[in-house]
């Protein structure tokens, strides 16, 4: 209270502490939603824990007029709904910052504090007086604190109603119930506080063509685009909800309306083992499959990978990274299976895999990575991570070429296998790694025996050394030819400049501000964001072409360095790590602060 | 796996099928198995029954995991597509196959390490979702390939070739099947050609899961005495509840029956398998008292043999999960991809 007040319209967190269980996640997606609906900016993320009800979880809301969409470190209003983890909530909150709390209860008076406003709603003395049902009574509570921001934060009221009747389309009763509930926070709040707070939302037109949605939808709906019919999966945090969307879209997509006949099939395995198996015999035998799963998945498949590999049958997996290793923190994010997925398996393998930075790139890379499997006649790993993949994310709205075809690769159908005078498979006929592919059933010449033990360049069992060894070798050609496939980097430089910055995936975000925050502070890095692994010429030619290159990541060993290391001839010592590995997702400031850090003690010696 | 090319000889008084083919194009590369291996008796039976089930070699899908009993694909229908996996894990394989294309015929080969050690858990799951195929076990108690370790399916008592007894139970793929709501559950022994044939057929139209254990001695590992999977002991002890005969939809049924023990059981397709009952207190029909039949057996030492559990009536994969009728892997993309109207109608819900 005697801290001076800060005006912050539109750059600025609310956070809610909630108990899980309770409810709050869909009052606090109506408080998202309002705002966004507002035209401003925003971005939201749940930090919940590995429990179904019970245990504390936040949200947290950032509203960022330029449209930034990583965490930025500060709290500036908290919801503290949740008295266990109360202390470190008000402790949480920026200096001249507001908590609102259930004034049902007398507050703890040791925990205030003196430059932050502590605004006290009796919100569950309230709902028990109006509501009759205890269920009820619980879930009001939250849209009642929704109510009470409306007026704090100068929402629009009427927004709310229009979401509120949008979300109970086919249940309209609900309408007037949450309605009373948002008027009775509306109201206590113009009665008692100075409203609307310094803290406060403006009304701009900068989400229009956007849609809020988390990458697992968005790659859920890509595998539907691309046109996959067979999906196999086992349960596993935090992946499941990209099936569960998938399945949602099919249902929406390709059930008959009539017979309820379904043009795809969903199949939650026994494992994962069994999952990739089931992906493996699908797409051998000509379908468009995949699983989606998280690292210790990927750990179980592993054998089931290396198969695939050397008997080339095409496989899309979705990696949704999470702590590790082990069981890790399943409910935090990480992106730490870089460089399990680029090599998994036994013996000689490597794998193409792409690193989609947000949802909507979930979404494209979905599609491209059926592509690329069929092309390649390869897995391929998609690595989202839990921050893209839980989490709600602004995007510019999804844009689909009516144009598209599927790319089968060198699929031969029953015309082409009918002209060939003898199939086989493991022929490289262009010089690019690559073998025409037959599936079963089509065409008696298109028979062969996929083995995953030695086979030669006929399709024949070998266990000649000069026989396995040119299929090995044509294996690795391919993989060059995977480099020029795969999707290019990002690139923004500026020649003159011979400090850069790399980073993949959900990092990005966090980059990006960073990097208008140090050019703000005279400092210029040019910057690259890869996309796939193999890494292609572009992502050589700026190793190459800079001196001083740091490389930002979500995980304690620097697997991305490794890989570079590893697979092109950057001299190690230009890489310079920057690692955020404690499970919440990277954010700008620490990525300022590391490379002022550096560079000030650089130009100090 | 390994095989030897095998010469092709063509005979002029070779009998040929509807589509033309003699038995020998349904055969497929030399075996490298031991001489007398039952599993070469097995594969010769194959080779019999899709012969005379007339059904068009690159139509069906050989599928099979790791062991001796794997490498068999190899040695039948080599104008078939087949797919030899990874230990255990054939039935992940024949399931994803499945979903992608409802049409082909699938036969699956497994061995008892593969599928009662290694791979029980994908066997129980394949059973459970009834995916549609024939699923073959070829077993004999023993680990060959790493020469003569007990497999799951070794009974108590039963003796190594050093002597040595197996103590832990066994996990017998039948009881097993028929307590897990297996659809057709059968046992044989390779050296029965006359009951194994007419099983393979029947498992073949069966819609659903067919799962057939065929006691297959190890004449390297197992075939010794005090072994309870050796040539001696299976024939000792063949306890056969009824003698399968299968008749094909298409085919006007000649065969003569007792008709005092005579059961017709009718599959989908409409084709029928007549089971000549040797003993008239079993019913295939019935689970529990197929199972207690099978068990009151096992203690005396006898392994009951014949069709023992049936329902035709379980639905199958695709059936429970209400999927179209033409292979999923056969529809045009314009049939999967909901355009970008409907993609943008869709995104209003996300704002």
């Amino acid at each position: 209270m005697s801290s001076p007040v800060m005006q912050r319209v539109n750059d600025f967190v609310i956070k809610l502490a909630n108990v899980n269980g309770t409810g709050s996640a869909s009052a606090n997606g109506l408080l998202s939603k309002t705002i966004f609906r507002m035209g401003v900016p925003i971005s939201a993320k749940n930090f919940f824990p590995s429990n179904i009800q019970g245990l504390p979880t936040w949200y947290e809301v950032r509203i960022s007029k330029d449209g930034y969409q990583s965490r930025s470190g500060r709290v500036d209003v908290m919801v503290a709904m949740n008295a266990e983890t109360y202390a470190d909530d008000v402790a949480e909150v920026s200096p001249g910052g507001f908590l609102l709390y259930d004034a049902s209860w007398p507050l703890d008076k040791q925990l205030l504090r003196d430059d932050v406003t502590f605004l006290g709603i009796p919100l569950a003395k309230s709902c028990a007086e109006e509501f009759d049902s205890a269920r009820v009574r619980i879930l009001m509570k939250n849209v009642m604190y929704v109510g009470a921001l409306v007026a704090l934060l100068d929402l629009d009221i009427s927004v709310v109603e229009k979401l509120l009747e949008e979300q109970f389309a086919t249940k309209p009763k609900l309408v007037p119930l949450n309605m009373r509930a948002v008027k009775m926070g509306y109201d206590y709040a113009v009665e008692h506080f100075d409203y609307p707070l310094p803290v406060r939302v403006a009304p701009m037109k900068a989400t229009e063509n956007h849609i809020m949605m988390d990458g697992n939808t968005a790659a859920g709906l890509g595998c539907v685009y691309a046109g996959a019919t067979v999906g196999a999966w086992y349960p596993i945090t935090p992946s499941t909800s990209l099936m569960d969307a998938f399945d949602g879209f099919c249902q929406r997509f390709r059930k008959d309306p009539e017979t309820g006949e379904k043009r795809y099939c969903v199949i939650q395995a026994e494992d994962e083992l069994s999952a990739i198996g089931m992906v493996i015999g699908a797409s051998w035998n000509g379908a468009r499959a995949f699983t989606p799963t998280s690292g210790p998945g990927i750990s179980l498949m592993s054998e089931f990978i290396g198969f695939a590999y050397f008997t080339e049958v095409p496989a899309v997996l979705f990696d949704v990274q999470r702590v590790g290793p082990s069981t890790g923190m399943p409910t935090r994010t990480q992106q730490g299976d870089v460089m399990m997925c680029a090599y998994a398996s036994h013996g000689d393998t490597k794998h193409v895999c792409l690193y989609p930075a947000d949802p909507s790139e979930c979404f494209y890379l979905a599609v491209e990575a059926f592509d690329l499997a069929e092309q390649l006649q390869t897995p391929v790993f998609v690595l989202s991570d839990l921050d893209i993949g839980m989490n709600e994310w602004r995007c510019p709205e999804l844009q689909w070429d009516d144009g598209y075809q599927p790319n089968r690769g060198k699929l031969l159908d029953a015309a082409a296998l009918e002209k060939i005078e003898k199939f086989y498979r493991y022929l490289d006929t262009d010089g690019d790694g690559i073998c025409a592919r037959s599936v079963p059933g089509v065409h008696p010449k298109g028979a062969f025996f996929t083995r995953g033990s030695g086979h030669n360049k006929y399709g024949g069992y070998t266990e000649d050394p000069d026989e396995y060894q040119e299929v090995l070798d044509r294996l690795a050609r391919k993989f060059q030819t995977a480099a020029a496939l795969v999707p290019e980097p990002v690139i923004r430089q500026q020649s003159g400049i011979t400090d850069a910055v790399i980073c993949y995936g959900s990092s990005d975000c966090a980059v990006q501000e960073a990097l208008d925050r140090l050019q703000d502070s005279g400092i210029q890095l040019n910057y690259m964001r890869i996309r796939a692994f193999p890494f292609g010429d572009e992502v050589k030619a700026f190793l190459k072409s800079h001196q001083r290159i740091f490389v930002v990541e979500q995980n304690r060993d620097a697997q991305m360095v490794s890989l570079l290391t590893l697979e092109t001839d950057v001299d190690r010592e230009k890489l310079i790590s920057l690692l955020h590995y404690g499970g919440f997702p990277i954010y700008a400031d620490f990525i300022v602060n590391q490379v002022s850090e550096y560079l000030g003690e650089r130009s100090s010696v | 796996m390994s095989y030897i090319t095998k010469p092709v000889a063509r005979h002029p008084g070779q009998r040929k099928n509807s589509l033309g083919l003699t038995a020998r194009d349904y055969e497929g590369g030399m075996s490298t198995l031991c001489a007398g291996c039952g599993h070469d008796s097995i594969t010769a039976a194959l080779v019999q029954a899709f012969f005379e089930l007339e059904v068009q070699p690159h139509r069906v899908a050989k599928l099979s995991g790791i062991g001796c009993s794997s490498k068999t694909p190899a040695y039948f229908l080599s104008a078939s597509h087949g797919l030899n996996s990874v230990h255990g894990r054939m039935p992940s394989i024949a399931t994803g196959a499945n979903a992608a294309c409802s049409d082909l015929t699938y036969v699956g080969v497994s061995g008892d390490g593969d599928s009662l050690s290694i791979g029980l858990g994908q066997f129980a799951h394949a059973l459970r979702r009834n995916l549609n195929m024939l699923y073959i076990i070829e077993n004999n108690g023993v680990y060959g390939l790493t020469k003569g370790q007990f497999s799951a399916s070794a009974d108590v008592g039963s003796k190594s070739k050093r002597g040595i007894p197996n103590q832990f139970e066994p996990i017998d793929p039948v009881l097993t099947a028929i307590a897990l709501g297996g659809s057709f559950v059968a046992r044989s022994f390779s050296g029965d050609k006359h009951q194994l044939v007419p099983l393979i057929k029947a498992g073949m139209a069966h819609k659903g899961f067919a799962l057939l254990d065929v006691i297959s001695p190890c004449v390297t590992f197992n075939d010794h005495d005090g072994s309870t999977k050796s040539y001696k002991y299976t024939r000792d002890n063949f306890a056969e509840v009824n003698k399968a005969d299968f008749v094909p939809h298409a085919q006007e049924i000649t065969v003569k029956y007792d008709q005092g023990s005579l059961q017709p059981v009718t599959l989908h397709d409409g084709s029928r398998v007549f089971l000549r009952k040797v003993t008239e207190e079993y019913d295939p029909t019935d689970r529990s008292s197929a199972s207690a039949y099978i068990q009151r057996h096992q203690q005396k030492g006898e392994v009951v043999t014949g069709l023992l559990y049936m329902n035709s009536d379980a639905p199958d994969m695709h059936a429970t999960n209400n999927t179209v009728s033409q292979a999923l892997r056969d529809h045009e993309y314009s049939d999967l991809c909901p355009g970008p109207d409907a993609l943008k109608a869709l995104q209003q819900g996300y704002r």
